[in-house]
């Protein structure tokens, strides 16, 4: 894949960071003129949904780190993803719908991004990591770019 | 996110701004599970959305959070006036299916305590 143009940035796995990351990709993907305000909107939830995961589950101690990029070929913008905690060991269990044993969650959030992506292969080496990339082009004809503040 | 509540007979009125996620939620539940401890005859929650920009599961999980503790005792919640962003993550998560969408307040009162 020749890329045009692309970001990498690392944080730490913590909730204040995931309204940072959807916003930096949004900004990001924004540079795709033909996206519409709700596909960026939709880059957003897949994003957060990603990366909550990741500050939820990746790491049983403080101090784990996100690994964010984003890239884009033409018109199609690859988002990853990745962490280097614990990793998963049953991917297809993980991505099942209300696949939790919190009250307070959904357990949705893989199946948010697999609706809101074009593509998304989630792989992990279970004490590794794991690695999410999405694929999103835009569908619609209005330009985010010109509304999009960032 | 900013969080106002006001108390008005078995009802529980949320009005949130902001964007509501894995940061935020939290604090919404925390604001939520003080008031329903507080006045344990709220059998209620209107949720008045229009100031919510932002919306993921971690936000949705809260609202699931408080159905399920009030739908047992006969009680609701209501999502008043979502944006096109909120209607999609509550559509996608399936919660559209089961709590009641309101375009207005008034709505949602009628649908509260039938009047």
């Amino acid at each position: 894949m020749v890329t045009e143009n692309y970001m990498t940035i690392e944080f730490p796995a913590i909730p204040e960071n995931v309204e940072f990351a959807r916003t930096v990709v949004a900004c990001f993907a924004s540079q795709i003129s033909s996206f519409t305000l709700e596909e960026i909107d939709d880059i957003k939830l897949v994003v957060s949904e990603a990366v909550s995961n990741t500050v939820l589950h990746s790491y049983d101690t403080p101090g784990g780190i996100i690994r964010l990029t984003a890239a884009r070929n033409g018109d199609t913008l690859y988002v990853t993803v990745e962490d280097f905690g614990k990793g998963i060991t049953e991917i297809e269990k993980a991505k099942e719908p209300a696949f939790t044993t919190d009250p307070d969650r959904m357990g949705m959030g893989f199946t948010i991004m697999e609706a809101l992506s074009d593509e998304l292969h989630v792989t992990s080496v279970p004490g590794k990591g794991v690695k999410v990339e999405i694929r999103k082009s835009p569908h619609g004809t209005a330009k985010a770019s010109e509304e999009l503040q960032c | 996110m900013k969080i106002n509540v006001r108390v008005i007979g078995r009802v529980l009125v949320v009005e949130l701004f902001g964007e509501l996620d894995l940061n935020t939620a939290p604090r919404f539940r925390d604001v939520v599970e003080g008031e329903l401890h507080s006045n344990p005859a709220i059998n209620h929650i209107l949720l008045l959305m229009r100031g919510v920009t932002f919306i993921d599961s971690s936000g949705l999980g809260v609202i699931l959070g408080r159905y399920k503790k009030l739908r047992p005792h006969g009680g609701s919640v209501i999502i008043v006036a979502p944006s096109l962003q909120a209607r999609k993550a509550l559509e996608l998560s399936g919660l559209a299916g089961i709590i009641s969408i309101c375009s207005t307040e008034d709505e949602a009162w009628v649908k509260a305590v039938g009047v």
